[in-house]
């Protein structure tokens, strides 16, 4: 019984979300949606999911807030190491071929893979013919992203997954320290644009020969998945490739017949067909 | 401390276990115990190095006579399925009795972490779960036996005296919620046996 009541306060939090802000989480997995709104009740502090939800209402800066908290950006530098090395070895010689190059970071929280992705780049001198756009709808994230700047403690990691990706370069060299922190060469970001985008309720990004989407879907549920793949499959040029986090798959998904995998292990996947638009 | 143990099985659906620090062999002993036409289904987070590849689940597998996987987004839980958390992800519960994964930030320095597991597994299954803590080091568990005693269901710790590492169910016997707390054998004979 109790539960029940839970649940019909976490929809009418969803809900007023929606309606007042336009941000859409009513199709997220809902099990891990649950558990952050109880942790955020516990934060600030409130007896009930619903006097939260009043308070949202009425105080956008609390809610952009709390939208915030809500977005889980855990990422790292070179996250899956053996992910990097595929796409060097598999993709990038295709890439190569074409005389400009379009990619679409989505969900790239904090930037961490963005700068990954640039470097592979550089390396494989493809950098300077290619744009980058890098998006995500937490703009705290985007804010980071855009400065490059981290916390230097991370470096020893990083360097360590930069090398197990077939890196061909020293990783220090991509980066100075200050005080505690690792600031990350301009050269890297100058063809990248960062920018806020909703992957729920905006629309698509022509064009691309390349998209990286990597564990976002996962906090979504199969109906929502299933859209934002169609988003990236109308995205996405003729053959171009759609790259998935470890865990999840176009498998399963109502997209399936429209890709094939190009490796199944680092989820890397190649348009086969034309979207119906 | 052979009691006798009021618990029938068959009132459950799901059994949730935690473990940590030497469980390769406590949980090993625990599983290949499970009879072919178990019941239940079986749904495990043991804190391994995030870089642990396959190799458990072929350890697991080879061992037990039902099927152990990891589990996958998405994927419906099946009886007599053994599932376990994939290494660096949380796994939870949903209510439509699926499993999921997240990247979640670590709980109690753990990903996957049992408190993540064991709080949805008890929204999910209500008085139908039971949950276990076997060896560990840390206290990662205590808030999940006590969300899961909350909403009706059953919790057993492995005895401290046994468990290679005392610290995680003792420190879950301490918060106050545990219905039993038994020995590996214990677990076996008493419960697992004693179903049919
Ligand atoms: C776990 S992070 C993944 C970061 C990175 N791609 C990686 O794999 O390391 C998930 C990101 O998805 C973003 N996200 C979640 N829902 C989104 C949405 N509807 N539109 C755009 N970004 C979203 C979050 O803000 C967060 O930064």
């Amino acid at each position: 019984m109790k539960t029940d009541i839970e649940n019909i306060e976490i929809d009418l939090f969803l809900e007023a979300v929606f309606k007042c802000y336009g941000y859409d989480f009513r199709h997220y997995a809902r099990a891990s949606l649950k558990r952050r709104i109880k942790k955020l009740i516990k934060k600030n502090g409130y007896k009930r999911i619903n006097d939260m939800t009043s308070d949202i209402l009425h105080d956008r800066s609390f809610f952009l807030k709390v939208v915030y908290d809500f977005s889980i950006t855990v990422t790292e530098m070179f996250r899956d190491p053996s992910f990097y090395r595929n796409l060097r070895e598999k993709i990038i010689p295709y890439l190569k071929t074409y005389p400009f190059i379009k990619i679409w970071h989505a969900g790239c929280a904090t930037g961490e893979e963005v700068y990954s992705l640039a470097i592979l780049l550089k390396e494989e001198g493809i950098y300077n013919k290619t744009t980058i756009f890098a998006t995500d709808f937490n703009g705290d994230a985007l804010e980071t992203a855009r400065q490059g700047i981290y916390s230097l403690k991370d470096m020893q990691t990083y360097t360590t997954n930069y090398q197990k990706a077939g890196g061909k370069a020293s990783f220090a060299d991509y980066y100075h320290a200050k005080y505690k922190s690792a600031i990350m060469s301009n050269a890297l970001s100058q063809n990248v644009t960062f920018a806020n985008h909703n992957l729920v309720t905006d629309s698509i990004f022509g064009e691309m020969h390349l998209i990286l989407c990597r564990n976002v879907l996962i906090y979504f549920n199969r109906e929502l998945q299933n859209r934002v793949l169609s988003l990236f499959n109308e995205s996405l040029v003729k053959k171009g490739f759609l790259a998935l986090g470890s865990k999840e798959s176009i498998q399963f998904s109502s997209l399936e017949n429209d890709f094939k995998p190009i490796d199944k292990k680092n989820k890397i996947f190649q348009k086969i067909k034309q979207a119906n638009i | 401390m052979m009691h006798q143990i009021k618990l029938n099985l068959k009132e459950f659906k799901c059994i949730v276990i935690g473990v940590s620090a030497g469980g390769m062999e406590a949980l090993s002993k625990l599983l290949a115990s499970l009879p072919a036409d178990f019941p239940l289904s079986v749904i495990i987070v043991q804190h391994l190095h995030k870089t642990s590849t396959g190799y458990y689940l072929e350890y697991y597998n080879e061992k037990c006579s039902l099927f152990v996987k990891e589990a996958e987004q998405n994927e419906t839980i099946k009886a007599g399925n053994i599932y376990f958390a994939p290494p660096d992800y949380h796994l939870l519960v949903e209510d439509n009795e699926t499993l999921i994964l997240s990247s979640d930030e670590k709980v109690n320095y753990s990903r996957p972490s049992i408190d993540i597991l064991f709080e949805s597994a008890a929204d999910a299954y209500r008085e139908k779960l039971i949950g276990i803590i076997l060896t560990g080091a840390n206290n990662d568990g205590d808030e999940g036996m006590r969300i899961i005693k909350q909403k009706g269901g059953f919790t057993i710790a492995q005895n401290p005296l046994e468990a290679e590492f005392p610290v995680m169910p003792q420190s879950a016997i301490d918060t106050g919620t545990i219905d039993l707390i038994l020995t590996l054998n214990e677990i076996i004979n008493e419960l697992i046996k004693r179903y049919k």
